[in-house]
């Protein structure tokens, strides 16, 4: 049947090409794609694009319809315009989970980048001994869901039982209160998301380091060049497009933290480290304030739009000053 | 600390290991090496000691679990945690759902993504290009935000409580579509041509001779998506709440969430959960270490 599409697109589809005009225009194009087909790739994207409409589009606008309601899940949405907005832009508790989930992204993603590169530079070293064990080692907690990570982090920095204190209280130090310190103990899960996300940066940098040409060290080092200069001046410059995706999918992925929070502390003591996903199920599900949790949800998305447009406008910048 | 290695080549320098004038700079190789290593080490015990020392704990019986001193080993192994938390705690039912949903969802999304990144690759026109968008946005803006309309899709789609409300919503991945797309973007065209002179039809022309080409990018992907389906968590929260039908990660939050945790089973049942990932890791390592991921986002 695709076969029969094709004749009936094909003039047309052409159109869309970005060939500059007055050039004959043969009926097959190069470069790779093919013009003038319809009914088979719209077959071939079908599923994708019920799934996008069915679970992105549909929540996005019903949450953002909900978000002008006083909706609570049954009965009827009362409207009840900008209120919820006025309403969560004076709510302490938003603005605390907010500033908690800025603090957390600002420790995980410069740890995790630092961290991942390090570990990749180890491993496609010449000088290191013992690779291929190590590299399933480093591959483990990629493996761990995020609540077991929990639980294990939470086992290892228990204040009565864990085995940190009992470490510390061996040496003759006294315990540490990893729980009940609201500031460490957000400091325990920017180590486990650290510890949980190295894995697959470290994936992404070792693809990229992979990549830089080795003769440009060759030619550094019969200049002179010293490790550090070569790492500074070659190594990180080249591995550049794989720093911004690294940051930019780290912080997405640290703003929408929740699972590895819930596991290790509760997003406790107290509500303390309530981070924005806590602070969205909390009033979504368990106070069943819809339309209020729903206000929030924009707030966040509007946050990740910005943050990704100003990294993608910044990445831009830079690739066209070189 | 030692950053040099950093500098040198890389692993598939030919055979012999040192670059060249090895006995001249033979000390200093040494120290590198030596120093290299140490950095290498470190990291890996940092890595390795909290689930070595956690797996190590589920071992140990109740009553050894918080007494002083602590011991690594545990001086009277059991297995009574697991025992306990795979019968009376119904692990064996929330393993079972779990693998059902992992092993669905990573078919469906498979098929769905190789199919989308082919036609990605091979077909052109403006609204390929408003999708491959929309696909992208779906990583920045992730539907895990908008967690209570989400709940209300699933709800009005009937699928509220039942696994098929945790499958149907994560067949879409970008990471997936992109990695075929990079991929079928290295197929050369001659073969598409090829087949089209043979008188073989867009659709089959996919089935028949793309998809077989494809073999080693439906592993790496069927790889990463069994993992991120076994370790989800939001999805099953948000669709189930009959007990019956919960999955791993609901069932072992759940006795996080107990007010006195149940710490034997927790780390017997934690264990249990993430077992079949590392011996999958173990038996297809090759494909996760090569997966050209990289390609994929950067698109």
């Amino acid at each position: 049947m695709a076969q029969t599409a094709a004749p009936l697109a094909g003039p047309a589809a052409a159109t869309t090409t970005t060939r500059p005009p007055g050039r004959a225009r043969p009926a097959r194009r190069g470069r790779g794609r093919t013009p003038g087909y319809v009914l088979a790739p719209l077959l071939l994207i079908a599923v994708n694009v019920v799934m996008f409409a069915l679970f992105f589009l549909w929540p996005a606008a019903i949450g953002f319809y909900y978000s002008l309601t006083s909706y609570t899940g049954v009965g009827q949405a009362r409207f009840v315009g900008l209120d919820n907005y006025v309403q969560l832009f004076a709510d302490d508790s938003f603005y605390a989970a907010l500033l908690r989930t800025l603090f957390f992204t600002l420790m995980v993603v410069p740890a995790t980048y630092v961290v991942s590169l390090l570990s990749a530079v180890l491993l496609t070293s010449t000088y290191t001994r013992g690779k291929a064990v190590a590299r399933v080692i480093f591959f483990v907690p990629w493996l761990i869901s995020p609540i077991v990570a929990g639980v294990i982090w939470r086992w290892l920095f228990g204040e009565n039982f864990g085995l940190a204190n009992y470490v510390i209280t061996s040496l003759g130090g006294s315990p540490i209160a990893w729980q009940s310190n609201g500031d460490l103990s957000l400091v325990i899960v920017v180590i486990a998301a650290t510890w949980g996300s190295t894995a697959f940066t470290m994936l992404l940098f070792i693809a990229a380091l992979k990549s830089v040409p080795v003769s440009y060290y060759e030619a550094a080092a019969l200049d002179g060049a010293g490790p550090w200069h070569k790492f500074r001046h070659i190594t990180l410059p080249s591995i550049a497009p794989t720093s911004f995706i690294v940051v930019l999918l780290g912080t997405i992925g640290a703003m929408k933290e929740y699972a590895l929070i819930q596991a290790l502390n509760g997003g406790g003591p107290g509500s303390e480290n309530n981070l924005i996903v806590q602070y969205i199920y909390r009033t979504g599900f368990e106070r069943a304030q819809i339309g209020y949790a729903s206000a929030a949800s924009f707030v966040l998305m509007m946050i990740l739009m910005v943050i990704a447009l100003v990294q993608l406008a910044h990445n831009r910048r830079r690739e066209a000053n070189r | 600390m030692s950053t040099a290695p950093v500098l040198t080549p890389r692993e598939t320098a030919p055979p012999g290991r040192r670059p060249r004038g090895g006995k001249a700079k033979g000390n200093g190789e040494l120290g590198r090496t030596v120093g290299a290593t140490s950095v290498l080490w470190l990291l890996v015990v940092v890595y390795g000691v909290p689930v070595a020392w956690f797996v190590l704990s589920s071992f140990k019986p109740v009553g050894e679990l918080f007494s002083y001193p602590l011991t690594l080993f545990p001086s009277e192994p059991t297995t009574a945690g697991y025992v306990q938390a795979w019968t009376q705690f119904d692990f064996y039912r929330y393993f079972g759902n779990t693998l059902l949903v992992a092993v669905i969802t990573t078919v469906l999304t498979v098929v769905a993504s190789a199919a989308a990144g082919y036609a990605l690759a091979k077909y052109r026109s403006w609204w390929l290009n408003a999708f491959a968008v929309c696909v992208i946005a779906t990583t920045m803006l992730p539907t895990e935000v908008i967690l209570s309309p989400s709940f209300l899709v699933v709800r009005d789609l009937g699928l509220y409580d039942s696994l098929a409300g945790v499958i149907v919503p994560s067949i879409l991945t970008a990471t997936g579509v992109f990695m075929f797309r990079q991929f079928f973007t290295t197929v050369p065209d001659d073969l598409l041509e090829a087949a089209r002179i043979d008188g073989s039809s867009e659709l089959s022309t996919f089935f028949r001779v793309m998809l077989p080409i494809a073999r080693p990018i439906m592993i790496t992907l069927a790889i990463f998506s069994f993992q991120w389906r076994w370790n989800d968590y939001i999805w099953p929260l948000i669709v189930l709440n009959d007990p019956k039908q919960y999955t791993l990660q609901i069932a072992l939050s759940s006795i996080v969430g107990a007010e006195n945790v149940n710490w034997s089973v927790l780390l017997g049942a934690s264990v249990i959960s993430m077992a079949p990932l590392v011996v999958l890791y173990l038996v297809f390592q090759r494909y996760v270490m090569s997966a050209d991921l990289n390609a994929g986002l950067k698109d």
